[in-house]
């Protein structure tokens, strides 16, 4: 930078010269092209030679046609997947679609436009004002969580690039502790807020400018970025999808979605005989075992007690978030750009002597000089919307852990082994574990004795005559016998 | 297990209630739908650079998250005044006004001088070479008639939701440009 300051004060010794050829023009050809080319210190030549000025060259910018190619990628690789896990309940199918997604999406669309991201663009919709959101943003916002409100969470299994990249790289699973799990289960809820308060105050896209996946698919990005992004592919070869799991904030969407969703996935094609092999075959630990959701009197009134305790203590958490989020809110506006230089020109102006800035620095300080009538009304605006924002975001965070409190008193009926339908990624991994759909699959031989042993007939009482069914119809939800 | 119809009557109702809920999620995902598209009837936007604003900082050459910067310089000729002593082509006080290295600005010798009738040079960009550094323009803008400028170049630019470059461009000269019109147009 210290270039252009020398640039700067050696031309200065030649100003003259140009002051000079100034001088020439203006009173030569400039007087009779004054009216015109007023602005212009050196008119430009009528050339005489016949040369033909060439055409500033404009490229295009990708066609609005190709973003329809792209929704229509997207709404057929959820189409396929969701048929994948359903119909033909094919692990092999979905790594091939998984592989296509991440090729697509991942390496050839470098990660834009993406469903994780489009969750901010769609807080600058409602919040911001005078961004529309685009139609393809709006899509990929609203297609997964659609799908997911029916069938639950296949986009994870087979149509975002991250959890494709994270689900292929997956060789040795560890098994994380299930109170660690559930306990950081709370983030993406934490980072889904956190997002959308800084795409609501236009302060910056948090999801996006810290995705760790990103700079991986476009190769290039900065050493942090590109490190961390490292690092999680190193993480995922033992820990099933960490991004996944422990961060996405568009997951924490598709949770809710999913816990409504109208079908689940479900282990075996036909009846569980409860013969514990399917477990250890889900990489993220999420199967759970039958429940009878019978509890001893005590258990129940513990668990009254706990769920009462959490909901008394609600207020006070939303409260405390609410204060937190308004004190640190304020203090997190310099995280926006206009507020960060109206800060820096405060501190620059009370300091008098200037810390020489590099350039860069030194011309938006001067910028800000000039345009201090309107910067500092500005700055001071988005504080007051940070400090709001700050506020909504301590609320949300007092929301989510006293939700997280009264989930753990609950209780699930469970008849079979299934697997959580919140945090099933759909990747179909357990389905072979599963004796009863190798005999669908013609893996092993089909004893009759399987289907008709007295003990599974009383357990259901109607022996299941569509083994070769998808397992997803309405009778496959609720676990009733 | 619980038998009876107590237990039916406990997965209906809790198949009622997430029935409930679905519809009203499908019925807000509607209204929600229908609110932004009445609110977003403006069409895609790319990002752009007003070169008006442009401080030739030469953080376009370096914020941005390419390898190498979607920013590029380009000359527009209509305002170009085709200059033997070129300031955005030599250096300060330069050995001699030739193509020689040592007196070009450019650091990558993206700019071409050509001799096109005296004494009249046309200055191109090579944007291949060119890295978006912005001494030209320095230049260009000082002395000469400002015919160099920065341009986000749309076959490079991926269209980020938030310009990384915008971010840190002290000038604040990146805005939002409709897609119909993706350059900055210069008046003259």
């Amino acid at each position: 930078m210290r270039w252009v300051n020398e640039h700067r004060a050696r031309w200065r010794g030649v100003r003259w010269l140009a002051w000079v050829a100034l001088v020439c023009l203006g009173s030569g050809i400039g007087f009779l092209a004054l009216g015109e080319a007023a602005e212009l210190r050196f008119p430009p030549p009528d050339f005489e030679s016949g040369y033909s000025m060439p055409a500033t060259q404009y490229p295009s910018a990708r066609s609005q046609g190709m973003e329809w190619f792209d929704i229509a990628v997207l709404l057929a690789t959820l189409g396929t997947a969701t048929a994948l896990v359903y119909a033909k309940r094919s692990r092999t199918g979905l790594a091939w679609l998984s592989g296509f997604s991440l090729l697509y999406f991942g390496f050839y669309r470098e990660g834009c436009v993406c469903a994780i991201g489009s969750v901010q663009n769609v807080a600058l919709t409602v919040f911001g004002t005078g961004y529309a959101l685009p139609v393809g943003v709006g899509v990929f916002f609203a297609a997964p969580l659609l799908v997911a409100l029916f069938a639950g969470r296949t986009f994870c299994a087979a149509v975002c690039p991250h959890g494709a990249l994270q689900d292929l790289l997956l060789v040795r699973p560890v098994k994380v502790p299930r109170w660690l799990e559930s306990g950081l289960g709370v983030l993406p809820f934490i980072y889904l807020g956190a997002g959308v308060t800084f795409a609501a105050t236009g302060a910056a896209f948090l999801i996006c400018r810290f995705d760790p996946f990103v700079p991986i698919f476009r190769l290039s990005g900065s050493l942090g970025m590109l490190l961390t992004g490292g690092a999680f592919l190193v993480l995922s070869l033992f820990v099933g999808r960490p991004y996944c799991r422990f961060l996405c904030p568009y997951g924490a969407l598709l949770k809710v979605a999913s816990a409504l969703s109208r079908w689940r996935v479900r282990v075996t094609p036909d009846v569980c005989t409860q013969c514990r092999l399917c477990p250890s075959s889900c990489p993220f630990g999420i199967i759970r075992e039958p429940d009878p959701g019978l509890m001893r009197p005590k258990e129940v009134s513990m668990a009254r007690r706990g769920i009462l305790v959490a909901l008394a203590a609600l207020p006070f958490l939303v409260l405390a978030g609410a204060g937190v989020g308004w004190v640190f809110g304020g203090a997190a506006a310099r995280l926006h750009p206009t507020v960060a230089l109206v800060e820096d020109y405060g501190d620059s102006l009370a300091r008098g002597v200037p810390a020489t800035p590099t350039l860069p620095e030194r011309l938006a300080l001067d910028r800000a000089e000039r345009q201090s009538k309107d910067l500092l009304p500005r700055a001071e605006e988005l504080r007051g919307k940070f400090r709001m924002g700050g506020l909504w975001f301590g609320v949300w965070c007092g929301l989510v852990v006293a939700m997280k409190w009264i989930s753990l008193g609950m209780v699930r009926r469970r008849d079979e082994y299934q697997p959580d339908r919140t945090a099933c990624f759909a990747c179909a991994r357990c389905f072979s574990s599963c004796p009863q759909e190798r005999i669908r699959l013609g893996w092993s031989p089909a004893p009759d004795a399987v289907t008709t042993h007295p003990a599974i007939a009383a357990v259901h009482p109607v022996p299941s005559a569509k083994s070769g069914g998808c397992g997803c119809g309405p009778g496959a939800t609720g676990g009733n016998p | 297990m619980l038998p009876g119809p107590s237990n039916d009557d406990r997965t209906s109702r809790r198949e009622f209630v997430r029935n409930g809920l679905r519809v009203a999620g499908l019925t807000g995902a509607g209204v929600a739908v229908g609110a932004l598209s009445h609110r977003g009837a403006a069409a895609d936007t790319v990002w752009q650079i007003d070169p008006r604003k442009c401080l030739s900082c030469s953080r376009c050459a370096t914020e941005c998250v390419l390898e190498q910067s979607a920013v590029k310089c380009v000359n527009w000729f209509p305002i170009c005044g085709y200059c033997d002593l070129c300031t955005g082509y030599f250096e300060p006080q330069p050995i001699g006004l030739d193509t020689g290295a040592e007196n070009q600005l450019c650091p990558t010798s993206a700019i071409l001088r050509k001799f096109i009738e005296d004494p009249y040079f046309e200055y191109k960009i090579d944007e291949d070479l060119c890295i978006g550094c912005a001494k030209c323009i320095e230049g260009c803008k000082l002395f000469g008639n400002g015919s160099f400028h920065l341009q986000v170049r749309h076959d490079r630019c991926l269209n980020c939701n938030e310009c990384a470059i915008a971010r840190s461009c002290p000038g604040d000269a990146f805005y939002r440009a409709p897609v119909e019109k993706p350059y900055y147009q210069f008046t003259t």
